[in-house]
């Protein structure tokens, strides 16, 4: 098992290298980057005294961007190989700092939305699939057709209209209320609190059609497995046979494929976030690219690829974890 | 507790112990198919239509028929682990058919059921321990204090050292998993057992241990079996009684030497003259059926058999035989052992519908 990961692990060093070398190429080469941005606006100003090349030549040496793709994106890893992510452009603040600024926002809202997943999606995929073709089963069905497909902005708009603009209940956007400094502390826990229902909802509703889908699809297998109807020969409760032996079998993939989406924890809400102005990693993320911000951005997409790749890794090894058949072999 | 509650209801048929373990009547079992989009009932799958028989205590009965007769549904739905559509199984003066699933779930321990795949049919999460012991506690079949030492006792009588019960079924051949079946069934000290197929996935010389091994539990234990099989010299070797089924009905039923040394019923020739004959130089007299099975949604009318039997008359077209006696303890049904009176039910029933049918409007219906 060590042996496997480690070899696992030496893969994941690989592509790593090779997926932050094209994002890093595609970075380089976008049109109207920060640079050219930056240049265009000194060059001006008025009583500006170089013109807009002169400016762009300047600036590309001060943030080193005058060395070429291949040595510019050396120079980027062996300072982030050491830990040194370099200072964001469009926050002008350590990438790292800004990183730990907007992380826990998005941590928090990715947890409340992948707890109430589970304990939504996971029961209702059970009893749809334990009354096949009943109404329940349907209805189930028609309603994650509906969460699966659903556009996130369209739901967050449809959300922010009926609960915002027509009931009133919480607030458009943000994060905190106009109030939010003379409440007391546990008056900004609670304005906070508030501020977080929609976007949860939103990823809730958007998530849980699939995992519910998912569930029953393995459920059904199951309950129609030979060794259903030995459990049932036996004289086990109806109810032991579904919680004790059916859903034990259907875990082993649930679990792989929700330990898989662990670490995307914190990659953040992109869009979610933005449509809501929740100050994560995921809207930081998204201004920055707007601005062509490069340190933060490569470092946000390093950050997704090492997350993704531990992600893999880990469901993998979930699979020795609940599968006796794979731990032991 | 489950026991007087059985016992309650029915008191004079428990009281005189008959000399059946089990006796089916009429069993019935039809599977609807449904229409695709309405989920209307658009016909029936007759897999079971109409079955009898009984099983003395202590004995074993087999049971025949080619793939998708409806052996397998029949040991099923007695086992009630399909709703029967009718009929009535008596299992030790208790009518199976009509208990609510609480009762037929304390019924259990006294009939229990080994399945055909033993690669499936064990759930692949469970140590085996648990596989044999949890129903065993369930039931509480053994005190608790007994309960790991009696798990060890079950195991080694099926020929698993206790050893084994820390492991998971995948570590296990065929024929282990299958000694792990039947101590799963055996773990319950059931009076009856249905083996459905036991010995069909394994390969002949672990075919042999299994018998073996359930012969010799039936002589220990005083087992009582319903044995399921299409290997009709596995079911000779084991079976007191036998019972050839074709398309959901029983076509003949005997005791083992009657049967094998003098079939009535056509389909049951033919079938006997398809076991092989371990022997290169001697020459076998096949009957070789043409066609291949009719449809059980839509069997023939008449006997079931005569589109493909050799032996077949008008009349067969048109009425269905009836279930005779024809020597003692020798039941068929065919036409060809019609006593009078039943010839005459028999032509009466084929001249009504030729008659019917001649009328253009009524043939509508008859379809």
């Amino acid at each position: 098992m060590l042996k496997y990961t480690l070899k696992r692990l030496l893969y994941s060093v690989i592509i790593l290298f090779f997926v932050m070398f094209i994002i890093y190429i595609l970075m380089y080469n976008m049109p109207s980057g920060y640079i050219e941005t930056k240049a265009r606006e000194l060059a001006s100003r008025p009583g500006a005294t170089k013109s807009y090349s002169q400016w762009l030549d300047d600036l590309n040496a001060q943030y080193g961007m005058d060395k070429g793709v291949v040595q510019g994106y050396l120079i980027w890893l062996k300072s982030a190989v050491r830990g040194d992510w370099g200072d964001s452009w469009a926050w002008t603040i350590p990438v790292t700092q800004e990183f730990h600024n907007t992380v826990w926002y998005s941590f928090i809202l990715g947890l409340i939305a992948f707890v109430f997943e589970i304990l939504i999606a996971i029961p209702l995929g059970i009893a749809a699939a334990k009354k096949q073709y009943s109404l329940l089963d349907y209805a189930t069905t028609v309603f994650a057709m509906v969460c699966i497909s659903m556009p996130t902005f369209f739901l967050a708009t449809l959300l922010k209209y009926v609960f915002s603009v027509k009931l009133g209940w919480f607030d458009l956007s943000g994060m905190q209320g106009r109030d939010y400094i003379n409440l007391s502390d546990f008056g900004k826990f609670l304005d906070v609190a508030k501020h977080f229902v929609l976007p949860s909802v939103t990823l809730i509703i958007i998530s849980i059609g699939g995992l519910m889908r998912y569930t029953r699809t393995n459920m059904l297998e199951v309950l129609n497995a030979d060794y259903i109807r030995t459990a049932r020969a036996k004289g086990v409760p109806e109810k032991k046979v579904i919680n004790y032996h059916a859903f034990r079998n259907t875990m082993i993939p649930l679990v792989t494929t929700l330990g898989g989406s662990l670490p995307g924890l914190f990659s953040g809400a992109l869009i979610t976030e933005t449509q809501f102005a929740i100050r994560g990693i995921g809207y930081a993320s998204y201004t920055s690219m707007t601005q062509a911000d490069i340190p933060f951005i490569m470092f946000y997409l390093a950050f997704i690829s090492i997350l993704t790749l531990l992600g893999n890794l880990i469901s993998d090894l979930l699979y020795g974890v609940v599968d006796p058949r794979v731990r032991l072999s | 507790m489950s026991e007087e509650k059985v016992l309650t209801q029915q008191p004079e048929a428990a009281e005189q112990k008959s000399e059946y373990l089990l006796e089916v009547t009429d069993l019935v079992k039809y599977f609807p198919i449904k229409s695709s989009f309405f989920k209307r009932t658009i016909g029936n799958v007759k897999a079971v239509d109409g079955v009898t028989f009984k099983i003395r205590r202590g004995e074993t009965m087999g049971l025949v028929g080619e793939s998708g007769c409806g052996k397998s549904t029949c040991g099923r739905t007695i086992m009630r682990l399909y709703e029967p559509t009718s009929g009535t199984v008596i299992f030790d003066g208790h009518d199976v058919s009509k208990m609510s699933t609480e009762e037929i779930r304390h019924m259990r321990p006294r009939m229990q059921m080994v399945f055909q795949d033993p690669y499936s049919s064990l759930s692949p999460r469970l140590p085996v321990g648990e596989i044999i012991g949890e129903a065993v506690r369930e039931h509480n079949i053994v005190p608790k204090e007994e309960y790991d030492d009696y798990i060890s006792r079950v195991m080694e009588v099926c020929g698993l050292p206790s050893y084994y019960k820390d492991r998971y079924p995948h570590e296990f051949s065929g024929g282990q998993r299958q000694r792990i079946c039947i101590a799963r069934s055996l773990a319950l000290a059931p009076e009856f057992i249905v083996c459905d197929e036991p010995v069909s996935a394994l390969d002949v010389s672990i075919q042999a241990q299994i018998i073996n091994l359930l012969k010799d539990l039936q002589r220990d234990f005083g087992l009582t079996y319903l044995f399921i099989s299409h290997d009709l010299s596995v079911v000779e070797h084991i079976s007191n009684t036998v019972g050839v089924m074709y398309l959901g009905n029983m076509v003949e039923y005997a005791e083992t030497e009657k049967i094998f040394s003098n079939p009535l019923n056509p389909y049951t020739k033919a079938l006997f003259s398809a076991i092989p004959i371990p022997d290169p130089d001697a020459k076998i007299n096949r009957i070789i059926l043409k066609g291949s099975i009719p449809s059980p949604a839509n069997p023939p009318r008449g006997c079931k058999f005569h589109t493909r039997c050799a032996e077949c008359m008008e009349i067969c077209k048109y009425a269905r035989p009836e279930w005779t006696e024809v020597e003692e303890g020798h039941f068929c049904a065919c036409h060809k052992y019609n006593s009078p009176e039943q010839n005459e039910r028999a032509n009466a029933v084929m001249e009504n519908i030729k008659s019917t049918e001649t009328a253009p409007v009524k043939e509508q219906e008859v379809l």
